[in-house]
């Protein structure tokens, strides 16, 4: 199942998008759906630390950091770690669908800057239990992400 | 009844860990937040209160745990090696996993009813050194290191009564195991000691003009056009310049893959199948799992017809090092 296909000229008009307000909207999200089940998490060595997530086919960048409070959206600028991959592979990463090893023997995932931060938050979020973070999710939204990796497994 | 073929996949994780246990695994192995063990990266492993879940979890499904202590311990920090014993003892897990005879005389004696098996890191290849470690240390299995040809594991399994461990499916190495100094080279670390051949401060990837370029301790490694599959960062996976040409002048990425042996191995009496992998992903654990779980019971229905189905193949290639797989020295017409 295809997760997040966007149509180019939507692509297009997303990549004009200036990244301030982009992360902003993004770490806005973040806080409210994610961060209830990520607060109980060992922050501290990830504090401070400047991280962007570009998504390669919209030509989307998102700078932010975290801390005990949660995400922080951040101006343009030096990242201490960049993951680089398209929204499909993030969509399909966030549901537990792919493993980000596969994903980067294939090329489709690329981590740049410090690896060993880069691990440390991907290990930080493979220990949280899928089911643990869908049932802080507001709204009932949760059930719409187990359903999504549901179809998707099928 | 003797243990036959039984599935023991990798845990780096507690959600890793239900999903090795919900897709059919018999046993799970997992290690310590600490250089204790052969995978050693920020983040991963079980603290306390993971593995006390892990092994609750676990043990309500009927499934095995146990724990690698694979690495070996230095002078000064002996105590942590010690410390990571009497865990494992205490904490209800069904063996521990070691390489080092010193460590093993200690778990011999201050914990005699605890489980061991010789780990891989061991790098006993012979009936000889097997038959050791059983009657000094009292170990109950051995994991084969994969340089072993069938017919060879077959002439180990015929002259020991330990239990043998073979490993079925994911990353290869060199397979020097516990005595392969390469990555020390460029990052002043051992696998054997720090518990990872290339840690994660050492490893830069970067994409160039050129290409991406992975680099270890600021050590040019490889350069991947953009067409090119891409392996683990380790210098044994890295192509270099010899007499002017550049080559993968060790081995090339691939992971192992013995499924087609299975029937074979079922006839030997393996014990057990090892899947690698407890750096990878829950996403990862789940589908090789349930890929192993499927072989494995087809094979115990009815050896003479098992032919491994190519959709569990093509699975398989797909998470594999580099996409794809060998049989490594499993199959070899050579003595």
């Amino acid at each position: 199942m295809n997760l997040l296909n966007f149509p180019k000229p939507l692509a297009r008009f997303v990549s004009t998008l200036p990244s301030w307000p982009a992360s902003r909207a993004f770490v806005a999200a973040g806080n409210l759906v994610a961060w209830p089940s990520l607060r109980d998490l060992d922050w501290s060595h990830v504090a401070g630390r400047r991280f962007r997530v570009q998504v390669s086919d919209l030509g989307l960048k998102l700078y932010f950091s975290v801390n005990a409070n949660g995400f922080r959206a951040l101006h343009n600028g030096l990242a201490d770690v960049t993951f680089t991959a398209t929204a499909q592979d993030f969509a399909r990463l966030a549901l537990r669908l792919e493993d980000p090893d596969t994903l980067f023997f294939n090329r489709r995932l690329l981590i740049e800057g410090d690896t060993d931060l880069g691990l440390m938050v991907k290990n930080m979020l493979d220990a949280v239990e899928l089911e643990t973070a869908a049932a802080g999710m507001p709204v009932g939204m949760g059930r719409v992400v187990m359903k999504l990796r549901h179809l998707a497994l099928k | 009844m003797p243990a036959l073929l039984e599935l023991i996949c990798p845990a780096g994780s507690l959600p890793a860990l239900k999903a090795a246990v919900d897709n059919g695994a018999d046993g799970v192995y997992l290690g310590l937040k600490d250089n204790t063990n052969a995978r050693n990266f920020a983040g991963l492993n079980f603290d306390a209160k993971a593995l006390a879940d892990g092994i609750r979890y676990a043990h309500n499904k009927g499934v095995k745990v146990l724990m690698a202590l694979n690495t070996y311990p230095q002078p000064d920090t002996l105590s942590r090696w010690h410390q990571a014993v009497d865990i494992a003892a205490t904490s209800g897990l069904d063996a521990i996993i070691l390489a080092d005879p010193g460590l093993m005389a200690y778990a011999r004696k201050v914990h005699p009813n605890l489980r061991l098996h010789l780990s891989v890191q061991g790098s006993a290849t012979s009936y000889e050194a097997v038959n050791f470690y059983r009657e000094r240390f009292g170990i109950q299995r051995a994991v084969l290191p994969r340089v072993l040809s069938l017919p060879q594991v077959e002439n180990v399994v015929n002259n020991t009564d330990v239990e043998i461990e073979l490993f079925g499916f994911g990353g290869l190495c060199v397979m020097v195991e516990g005595r392969c100094l390469l990555s020390s080279y460029a990052c002043g670390d051992s696998p054997n000691t720090f518990g990872a051949c290339s840690p994660g401060h050492a490893v830069r990837w970067q994409q160039t003009p050129k290409g991406m370029e992975t680099r270890l301790n600021g050590v040019l490694i490889d350069r991947y056009a953009d067409d090119e599959k891409a392996g683990y960062p380790t210098l044994c996976k890295g192509r270099f310049d010899v007499q002017g040409e550049t080559y993968y002048a060790l081995e090339e990425p691939t992971s192992l893959n013995s499924m087609e042996m299975l029937p074979e191995m079922a006839r030997l009496g393996i014990a057990a199948i090892k899947i690698e992998g407890r750096q990878r992903s829950p996403a990862y654990v789940a589908q090789v799992t349930q890929v192993w779980r499927a072989a494995i019971d087809a094979v115990k229905k009815d050896q003479a017809a098992f032919k491994p189905n190519p959709a569990w193949m093509a699975q398989l290639n797909k998470v594999s090092e580099g996409s794809m797989s060998t049989l490594g020295a499993y199959y070899r017409p050579w003595k």
